[in-house]
């Protein structure tokens, strides 16, 4: 294989993945969470306005007219018709909101290796096709499901312990900032006290949150161990629910030697709760000029009649295997990366 | 009026940044798994040479500066413009004192360097990394010397000032890197 400039040999490097793949194959056989596959491709996409999902399209090339019949219903012949018609489906940017369909079909604890594609994110830490784990546990509080990632993080020996501190408490910390009451002009008094020359933001609150905890906080984060930071702004709940008596959103993130390696959250249960994250989703969208995107109406359905409480994690495989192997380029730990295919 | 959108920054790119001609020495895509992306970007003013770093939103634009960059043979000074020429068209062209800063201690005519130029205009003189230039004064040389010891100063034909080794004399040429300004050794005829 060319273009080659670790030390490591090709061999030693698959063997890598390799390994670190069959150790989780083997912690969730323990754990008895049950390794499922979904499909790459759907009707519905991801409404998030920061995820830009890849298209493909599966339309049948077109046929000469002569030969279709357009006056025979047969059966074949409507097959045939409607294959013909454009299908233009998403690659998924997560396994989400098909996990979760077998969560309210009564799946039980799950989870799932897979790729996964994200278009415009390609840099030191980012390829457009990645690789991911994501896994669902019913009966699970987030909390416990963060003890659950810090075990496995354990048994992969990457760490003997893992630390938890709040999202409130860790702007406090770090940049002495009352992050849930801020205005969007104390976040931009902090960026000038901080030294940051900053571009484009407007006056969109969480634009600046995540700027100033990429920029300042980050590179910090998880240096001794790794780090979970639990409890976000509830303009960034995502898809976790909200605690309203705290005005948080249980949502919570992985920090390892700096790097963002997992997103987690207290799953939303309610179906109407997803429509309305979704349809917020496609307004935000709207007024950023993106194209808005099809909720998925299968997963509202199979929603109807509610998701068993659940915690659910999605976690960065090829960061997780940098870490491992001391890599500063997720390139280095992939076969072929995005340039190189 | 050309733009770069953020997407497309990568390093070496020419833009226009507080109404100055910038290069970008480094960029890196940055995005939280849910949030902004944004790219962090290390400019570096090409007229002052002054390096900043800045948090572009993805997305944005911002103006492309006419910026490039030729292989020039310099003539001559007369003081206040020092002129250079290209050796294939003969074409001359003059820059001035705050186009040239400091590399006026590096230029030997007949010499060729790199001139930077903003619509057409030389912003900045970049002298070869490595020049051999001629000691015009020095105390004298003492016999015997290595090449350690404190050195002494040693003032060069462009009018230059170097620490040099004790030995070195008066009409040597000496191998001096512009870079940091230091004595590298003599130059070998």
């Amino acid at each position: 294989m060319p273009n080659y400039r670790s030390s490591l040999s090709c061999r030693d490097r698959l063997q890598r993945r390799a390994m670190m793949y069959s150790q989780i194959r083997e912690f969730f056989a323990r754990h008895d969470v049950l390794e499922v596959e979904t499909p790459v491709f759907s009707q519905a996409g991801n409404t998030d306005p920061a995820i830009s999902s890849v298209v493909a399209d599966f339309s049948s090339e077109p046929v000469a007219q002569s030969s279709v019949n357009l006056s025979d219903n047969s059966a074949e012949n409507l097959f045939n018709q409607s294959i013909n018609k454009s299908d233009k489906r998403y690659a998924h940017s997560s396994p989400e909101f098909a996990m979760k369909r077998l969560l309210a079909n009564g799946s039980g604890a799950i989870y799932q290796i897979c790729k996964v594609f994200r278009k415009e994110e390609c840099g030191r830490l980012h390829n457009p096709e990645f690789s991911m784990l994501e896994w669902y546990r019913p009966g699970l509080t987030y909390h416990q499901l963060m003890d659950e990632i810090a075990e496995l993080l354990i048994s992969l020996g990457l760490t003997a312990a893992v630390e938890r501190i709040s999202y409130a408490e860790l702007f406090q910390l770090h940049l002495k900032l009352d992050v849930l009451n801020a205005s969007v002009n104390d976040l931009k008094a902090c960026a000038i006290e901080n030294g940051l020359e900053v571009i484009g933001f407007d006056d969109d609150y969480d634009a600046w949150t995540s700027m100033l905890l990429a920029n300042l906080i980050e590179p910090k984060l998880g240096a001794d161990n790794p780090v979970f930071v639990f409890d976000y702004p509830v303009s960034q709940a995502a898809l976790a629910s909200v605690r309203e008596i705290d005005n948080v959103a249980e949502r919570f993130e992985l920090y390892i030697n700096g790097i963002e390696v997992a997103n987690g959250y207290q799953e939303l249960t309610d179906a109407n709760a997803y429509r309305e994250r979704f349809e917020q989703d496609n307004k935000k969208r709207i007024l950023s000029g993106l194209p808005e995107i099809n909720m998925d109406n299968r997963l509202l359905n199979d929603l109807s009649s509610g998701l068993p409480d659940s915690s659910g994690v999605a976690l960065g495989l090829d960061r997780l295997l940098m870490i491992l192997s001391g890599e500063k380029n997720i390139k280095e730990v992939m076969s072929f990366d995005f340039q190189n295919i | 009026m050309a733009t770069y959108n953020t997407s497309e920054f990568k390093s070496g790119m020419k833009i226009m940044q507080d109404g100055d001609p910038c290069t970008i020495v480094e960029n890196e895509f940055v995005k939280p798994g849910k949030g902004q992306a944004f790219s962090r970007v290390k400019i570096k003013n090409l007229k002052t040479g002054r390096v900043v770093d800045r948090t572009f939103k993805s997305g944005e634009s911002v103006e492309a500066a006419d910026v490039m960059e030729s292989e020039l043979q310099y003539l001559y000074s007369d003081g206040e413009f020092w002129n250079f020429m290209d050796a294939e068209t003969f074409e001359q062209i003059a820059a001035d004192k705050t186009a040239v800063g400091d590399s006026y201690k590096w230029l030997k005519e007949q010499d060729l360097v790199t001139l930077t130029l903003w619509n057409g205009v030389p912003i900045a003189v970049t002298p070869p990394n490595f020049v051999t230039l001629t000691v015009t004064e020095t105390d004298p040389g003492l016999k015997g010397d290595t090449a350690s010891g404190g050195g002494k100063p040693a003032t060069l034909e462009t009018g230059a000032v170097v620490r040099v080794p004790l030995f070195i004399e008066i009409g040597e040429s000496l191998k001096i890197d512009t870079r940091s300004g230091e004595y590298v050794s003599r130059a070998k005829d």
